[in-house]
């Protein structure tokens, strides 16, 4: 009878544990920006081709991430932006399932054009991690059941800025890595995922950092590369201990990613890394690569920016070489998304640029969604999700 | 005896001390003794599913939890309480009297009282309505926000339509809003229908100072340096400053903007108008005050420049910060006046960038109830000369 259920409660945990392709946090699995979906829309509008169009009761530039059928995104609402929201809404018919609420413990003082809700959420497929630029660290299961909380202006009282905090935390096997570089007490710290509980924790220079940690594979391992505004720095996610850092001048927004054993960092001079077991090598430095407040995508062997200024740049990997530039309209804020083959780059104001993802420049598609939208765009369930100030959007049948 | 057991949550295993209880005070209790750092989280944890399992009729005793709490512990509560109301919702087993007797109870904190009124809402729509009636003057925050909210829609509805009923209605209203968003509503529309009013005051601001500086700030390392305002306030003292000028206590006054304007130039105290403009300087400014009673107060600046507060010599603010942007109610100290006189001492630094948005060096700051209502007070500061140089 034990042998029975142990053998329930383990395939239980493999159904739970989200399909591979499931989103997980900051721009989708492992943060790289990158989907392995297929057959993703490619045309939509505010009236054709939505699968789902819901209200999302405040703010937030995360994005939603998505896993088991179901799709979480935080939000802030009320005076002062107060009051912190974690939903959950059926991936297949935008049903609303649960919105759990807490009060915010840090300061909700930010630049206007960002808010409480600006790091992204992340997701096991069993539980849900939301950290909030006021500090408050959430983890609630499928259901909406808090497993546990955390303050982290409570236990470190001077963290804070008066611009608002961003970085969103990134999932390693069940630690969850946050980085909080402001004014105050900055620090990389592991969280236990069970518990929340405190498994190791390194102070971080002080001073304005959006950046949030990218995850790099190594022999077999997965290190935490901790992007500050002059160093780039891995860390392994159990055991916190320092494995290499390099120093540089580094973006404050864009984050990096990685990928074939390279690791792209935005910065003044955008600039690959290959790291070896103790030491980096820099491969190349292209000031041409410029991100603003989007993150870098590696895909299918090619490196993708997007500026601020709609400023779209395919690199080669290995060079750094400039294969394309394609100039679109708009302001932009959110990093694009690679899948199915494409490149997704979406405005400030709702317009995606669909472009193959390829060494030539080729412009696909352009849809229109007339909204506010900051948050990247995400690929799950055969649909792509934006987030925009007001409301949450599946593309997709 | 406490048991033991392994707790699977995630894919760890955590040993806690077992949580059982038919009465949902330990659990309560347990709940709110998590510490720093998630100490205490596991057992909190296993007493919040436990506490969860009791169902709706343990909501008053939760939401009453929340009241002492500290605010990492409510929101442990709070998110118990969701739980539990939400299945509750969907059985049709809300208790809505017990929670409409909560909502009323203003012996409880402001936001479980909030927390009861918002589910009771969501099983009984008409209950917003009929209870926000009453909560004009209700002593939580948010509670009272959305009664003044629901009064201003009506009043906002005869404004536009010229009803001249709309300026008694703005008039009432002024009495009751405490959210500076909502008082400067008013205090807009009560301008445009010509009845001006001092909006600096009526918000608290305190608007007389005895300045003196500047103090050296370069390399930042004023801000943790111990100057003699720090160690007592003589306003007849001279002092050495920064580069070995002699420093004397002069008086500002700040700014008396009209209604209108941006709510970061009410009560504003520019050093660049009064010491000329300056890098890596720092400057206090000081206001002795007279309340007629003793009372928790709120002391609430805003400042694009790096700040600390003391409330009669006790540091309740500090923060190290530079040019990161300005508003209102920006940094909040807590602190006690005293009945008579009490004294508020502020340091503001500048630091030593060069850019041009880096330029301002000034402070706002009213002293608040825990609402945001002004505090009756009166500035006792002795007159002194000007401290604007000519």
């Amino acid at each position: 009878m034990r042998l029975l259920s142990l053998t329930v409660a383990l395939v239980l945990a493999v159904a739970l544990r989200g399909a591979a392709d499931d989103s997980m946090q900051f721009r989708g699995p492992r943060g790289l920006g990158v989907s392995t979906e297929k057959d993703l829309p490619v045309e939509w509008s505010d009236t054709v081709g939505l699968r789902w169009k819901a209200a999302l009761p405040g703010r937030g530039l995360s994005n939603p991430v998505i896993a088991q059928g179901r799709v979480y995104v935080t939000a802030c609402s009320g005076f002062e932006q107060r009051r912190l929201h974690v939903l959950c809404f059926d991936v297949k018919t935008g049903k609303l399932l649960w919105d759990r609420q807490f009060a915010a413990t840090g300061t909700t003082v930010c630049h206007p054009k960002t808010n409480m809700a600006a790091p992204s959420p992340l997701t096991d497929g069993r539980s849900v991690v939301a950290l909030f630029a006021t500090g408050d660290l959430v983890c609630l299961d499928r259901d909406g059941d808090l497993v546990w909380y955390r303050s982290l202006v409570g236990d470190y009282p001077t963290v804070g800025n008066n611009v608002g905090m961003a970085s969103s935390p990134v999932l390693v096997g069940k630690t969850v890595v946050v980085c909080l570089e402001n004014v105050g007490e900055s620090f990389v710290a592991g969280i236990d995922l069970a518990t929340g509980e405190n498994r190791w924790r390194h102070e971080r220079p002080r001073g304005i950092n959006w950046v949030t940690p990218v995850l790099f594979d190594r022999d077999g391992r997965t290190q935490v590369v901790v992007q500050g505004p002059r160093d780039l720095t891995a860390f392994d996610p159990v055991s916190g201990k320092r494995l290499w850092s390099t120093e540089g001048s580094f973006a404050t927004m864009a984050s990096a990613t990685a990928g074939d054993g390279m690791i792209f960092a935005p910065g003044g001079k955008f600039t690959a890394y290959r790291p070896d077991k103790d030491t980096v090598q820099l491969l190349w430095q292209n000031p041409k690569l410029a991100t603003g407040y989007c993150s870098p995508v590696y895909y299918q062997g090619l490196v993708y920016t997007v500026s601020a200024a709609g400023v779209v740049n395919c690199a080669e990997p290995g060079t750094g070489k400039v294969l394309w530039t394609e100039r679109l309209d708009g302001n932009y804020a959110a990093s694009p998304l690679a899948a199915d083959g494409k490149l997704y780059v979406l405005s400030e104001k709702g317009l995606t640029t669909v472009l193959q993802a390829s060494g030539e420049a080729k412009v696909l598609a352009t849809n229109q969604i007339d909204d506010t939208f900051l948050a990247s765009p995400v690929a799950a369930d055969g649909a792509i999700f934006l987030r925009s100030d007001k409301f949450l959007y599946c593309i997709g049948r | 005896m406490a048991r033991w057991c392994v707790v699977a949550l995630g894919f760890g295993l955590t040993v806690v001390p077992a949580v059982r209880s038919a009465e949902p005070g330990p659990l309560l209790a347990t709940i709110k003794a998590v510490g720093r750092e998630g100490r205490g989280n596991a057992a909190a944890a296993q007493a919040w599913r436990e506490l969860v399992k009791h169902g709706p009729k343990v909501l008053p005793d939760v939401l009453a939890a929340m009241d002492d709490a500290s605010p990492a512990a409510a929101n442990w509560l709070r998110a118990a309480v969701e739980a539990i109301a939400d299945r509750a919702l969907a059985a049709k087993q809300l208790p809505a009297e017990s929670l409409e007797a909560f909502v009323k109870d203003t012996r409880h904190a402001g936001p479980p009282r909030r927390l009861a009124f918002e589910w009771l809402v969501k099983a009984e729509p008409t209950a917003r309505l009929r209870l926000l009636a009453g909560m004009l003057d209700d002593p939580g925050s948010e509670l009272r926000r959305e009664a003044v909210e629901l009064e201003l829609r009506k009043a906002e509805a005869l404004f536009v339509s010229k009803d001249a009923a709309a300026l008694p209605m703005y008039q009432k209203l002024l009495g009751h809003a405490r959210d500076y968003d909502q008082v400067q509503l008013i205090a807009g529309r009560l301008d445009k229908l010509g009845h001006p009013m001092d909006l600096t005051a009526h918000l608290g601001f305190i608007t007389r100072w005895a300045v003196i500086g500047p103090f050296d700030n370069r390399q930042g390392r004023g801000f943790h340096t111990v100057y003699p305002p720090e160690r007592g306030i003589d306003l007849h003292a001279e002092y050495e400053g920064k580069d070995g000028a002699k420093l004397r206590w002069g008086e500002a006054t700040a700014e008396t903007p009209t209604a209108t304007a941006d709510l970061k130039r009410h009560g504003r105290v520019d050093f660049n108008d009064i010491v000329g403009e300056q890098k890596g300087a720092t400057m206090y400014a000081f206001a002795a005050v007279v309340s007629h009673s003793e009372r928790p107060v709120e002391v609430r600046v805003g400042s694009n420049n790096a700040v600390r507060f003391w409330l009669n010599g006790r540091e309740i603010f500090f923060r190290e910060e530079y040019h990161h942007g300005v508003q209102i109610d920006q940094h909040v100290g807590k602190g006690t006046l005293k009945a008579g006189r009490n004294e508020i001492l502020i340091k503001v630094c500048q630091n030593e960038q060069t850019e041009d948005w880096a330029r301002q060096w000034s402070f706002q700051l009213r002293v608040c109830d825990a609402l945001g209502g002004a505090v009756p007070l009166t500035v006792v500061t002795p007159k002194l000369p000007p401290a604007k140089r000519s």
